[in-house]
């Protein structure tokens, strides 16, 4: 089943590199990883989706996640109300007669059309995971040239917050924890 | 007020306590073995960076304090490795200072540049580029409170040469700040209700002692624990001597070579108590078939350990000793009877079968000399050994009694680590004998370290136990691959001689009646001794759990119809 973490980590050089390494070296499969800052100045958010058998999976995901000296919270939102978004860019071989096609396309989506060139077009779409696939597979037969995406980013929704199944990890009970870690910053 | 990066490590090194460092000068660190001589700090010279990680480790773990390593950068760096992995492994407090060359070199291939930190990031605990002097010392405090605390390991710390050129404002950081790392300590009370429930239905109770209980300091309360409730003590290979052996609870070591009464008190067990370590493979066997009956409760620090190779009934997460002396009061008296005379019985009929009961047959047998030497140092000796055969007879034979005395190689197995383990523990025990108990393929690892060891006048006694073999793989040939001997025959040279020539006084012993006198001798010259013991050839450590198997089903030493 995948599984989806946010973990909270300190914006310092290399610790992209170390959250990598451990899933690495622990022998966890990364099936995306999204990072970037967040409303917190030295903090950067990453979502990571993994694919675990089980919740003693997550639970080890979660548990080694904590060794890192720098990352402070993490939460696994699964299972949780919560948004996802994914953010693809897909570049389209287009004709102009089959712009319009395109852009009916893109309408159902809710996608748009962000760039235009005489051979070309490119359609930015959001949204889960599903929808991205679904618009993927309907420009395929058109002709895919060029496609990247950012990885999905996860929030809770209203005052839902993640599991945090770790015990003691990262002081002496999660529930302590991260309102705790983050005051210092 | 202003100092160089150099002199800021040090004022942070003198204030963590340091007084004695293991290390090798390079291009790279010079500024900081420059800065060294206004410290009050021993230096010691190895002959090879291997030796000075395990020297900083032995440190660590005979004195429970903080162990410090250096070494240039590149191959200085590199030569650590070993060593690292041995302490990562191990959960050994040692701090490792690298040069590293200057900031703006990073990255361009410069003369003796490696990347340290990429390297050492999975086998540390935690690890640090410094690239400017202004970061050092709150680098240094914080990499000694990580090493120290929570479930103790390495931390490197890699530091540019302009860093400890450059001057900065020296301030020592009162305290650490580390969000993102918060050891725990208590465990919740509701845990300990749930664990002393399964404590009061146990009729077949086992603590399972590790590493834990000696890095907790929580030696006490364990026998407190076991004491009022009669629960029989398994050790694992690092726990041994945080319960006496002599305790008439002592189950000695499980595993893998443990005891096989002990096993068998593992194996039908219905309630495990894990303390402080983590179900290694060398301890469980086939993690199917293990313990079958039993509940399990674990009490451990480290909260990726709880589940990750055995799951458990009730995980305590928590200080050891903390969540031991809460655990305390909630358990009753018990006296287990039944249960500790079924135990008594396996182990009557293990006795049986004991090397201790052969008859003299003009041979050597490791075991025999690791008995002697217990008797002869009153088992108060501290004990370092190298990896293999002679390391489980001497976790076997040499009984410890005391704490952070046992200092050997388990999690990574590394040869080579005898003897610089030996040399870094007397540095933190001078007054006291220490011995290292080592093969002849792993002395030769890290051989170089006895000049360092006469060099420094370390009182350490060194018993190589030659067999001409690399004798666990021998065995392992022996049982498992038709006796098809693959490069294991080892050649060796002259041990006295190589002693003598480092001015060390040596001894070669063939004979059993010879081994009272060398060892006697040895005890009696001051500065290093070697003893070379050619032992018998083709021996196997017994019992033995063969891989993939039950840990019940042992291999057991066959029984001498000639036996006393």
């Amino acid at each position: 089943m995948q599984y989806t973490f946010i973990a909270l980590v300190e914006d310092k050089p290399g610790v992209l590199n170390r959250v990598a390494s451990l899933f690495r070296r622990r022998n966890f499969n990364i099936e995306s990883l999204a990072v970037g800052r967040t409303e917190r100045p030295g903090i950067s958010r990453m979502t990571i989706v993994t694919e675990c058998a089980n919740d003693l999976d997550a639970h080890k995901i979660e548990a080694n996640l904590y060794k890192l000296v720098n990352v402070i919270d993490v939460q696994d939102v699964s299972r949780q109300p919560a948004v996802t978004r994914d953010l693809a860019l897909i570049k389209v071989k287009a004709k102009p007669e089959q712009r319009a096609e395109i852009n009916n396309l893109a309408a159902i989506f809710r996608a748009r059309i962000v760039d235009v060139a005489p051979d070309s077009v490119i359609v930015e779409v959001t949204g889960t995971e599903d929808k991205i696939e679904g618009m993927v597979e309907l420009l395929r037969p058109i002709g895919i040239l060029e496609m990247v995406r950012t990885g999905q980013v996860a929030m809770t929704r209203g005052e839902h917050a993640g599991i945090r199944r770790t015990p003691g990890a990262n002081g002496n009970g999660w529930h302590l924890h991260p309102a705790a870690a983050l005051a210092e910053y | 007020m202003k100092l160089s990066g150099a002199e800021i490590l040090w004022e942070c090194l003198t204030r963590e306590g340091v007084e004695v460092v293991f290390g090798y000068p390079g291009g790279a660190n010079m500024p900081i073995y420059d800065a060294m001589l206004n410290y009050p700090v021993h230096h010691v010279l190895v002959r090879h960076e291997q030796g000075a990680a395990h020297m900083a480790d032995g440190y660590a773990r005979a004195s429970g304090r903080v162990g410090v390593a250096m070494a240039t950068s590149g191959p200085g760096a590199t030569n650590l490795v070993t060593g690292i992995a041995t302490a990562m492994m191990d959960s050994s407090p040692v701090v490792f200072i690298t040069g590293q060359v200057a900031a703006h070199l990073i990255g361009g291939d410069a003369f003796q540049e490696t990347d340290v930190t990429g390297i050492t990031l999975p086998i540390t605990k935690h690890n640090y580029l410094v690239t400017r002097a202004d970061e050092i010392a709150q680098t240094v405090r914080e990499a000694f409170y990580i090493a120290r605390s929570g479930r103790p390991g390495p931390v490197l710390i890699d530091i540019c040469k302009n860093a400890q050129i450059e001057k900065a404002d020296f301030v020592y950081p009162e305290e650490v700040k580390l969000p993102g790392y918060q050891p725990p300590s208590h465990a919740p009370e509701v845990d300990l209700q749930a664990a002393a429930a399964l404590i009061a239905e146990a009729k077949r109770p086992v603590i399972l002692c590790g590493h834990g209980v000696l890095m907790s300091g929580a030696e006490e309360v364990l026998q407190h624990f076991a004491i009022k409730t009669q629960t029989p003590v398994a050790m694992t290979l690092l726990g041994l001597g945080a319960f006496p052996a002599s305790h008439p609870l002592s189950l000695g070591m499980m595993g893998m070579h443990g005891e096989a009464h002990c096993n068998l008190a593992i194996q039908n067990a219905d309630l495990l108590l894990a303390f402080g370590m983590r179900f290694d493979d060398r301890v469980t066997g086939t993690l199917s078939s293990y313990a079958p009956k039993a509940k399990k409760i674990h009490i451990e620090i480290d909260p990726s350990e709880v589940h990750k190779n055995v799951p458990v009934d009730v995980p305590l997460v928590g200080d050891l000793k903390t969540v031991l002396t809460d655990l305390l009061p909630l358990v009753d008296e018990n006296d287990h009877d039944d249960w500790l005379r079924q135990i008594a019985d396996w182990k009557a009929e293990g006795d049986a079968r004991s090397i201790m009961n052969w008859p003299q047959d003009g041979k050597l047998h490791v075991s025999h000399l690791v008995h002697d030497l217990w008797e002869a140092t009153a088992g108060s000796a501290i004990v370092t050994t190298d990896v293999g055969q002679h390391q489980m007879w001497t976790a076997q034979y040499y009984f410890m009694d005391q704490p952070r005395r046992w200092i050997s190689s388990g999690g990574a197995g590394t040869m080579g680590f005898g003897l610089p383990s030996a040399i870094g523990a007397w540095f933190a025990h001078k007054d006291e004998e220490v011995w290292t108990v080592v093969g002849d393929g792993g002395f030769q690892m890290t051989q170089a370290e006895l000049s360092t060891a006469v060099q420094e006048g370390a009182n350490v006694k060194i018993a190589i136990m030659n067999n001409n073999f690399l004798g666990m793989v021998r065995q392992w040939q022996e049982f498992f691959f038709e006796k098809r001997y693959s490069a294991v025959n080892m050649r060796t040279p002259d041990f006295v001689k190589i002693a003598e020539a480092h001015g060390v006084p040596a001894r070669l012993v063939t004979k059993p009646e010879e081994v009272k006198a060398a060892i006697a001798f040895a005890r009696q010259t001051p500065g290093p001794v070697l003893l070379e013991f050619r032992v018998e050839k083709e021996e196997a450590v017994y019992p033995m759990v063969p891989a993939g198997a039950a840990l019940d089903q042992m291999l057991r030493r066959p029984v001498r119809q000639d036996a006393a």
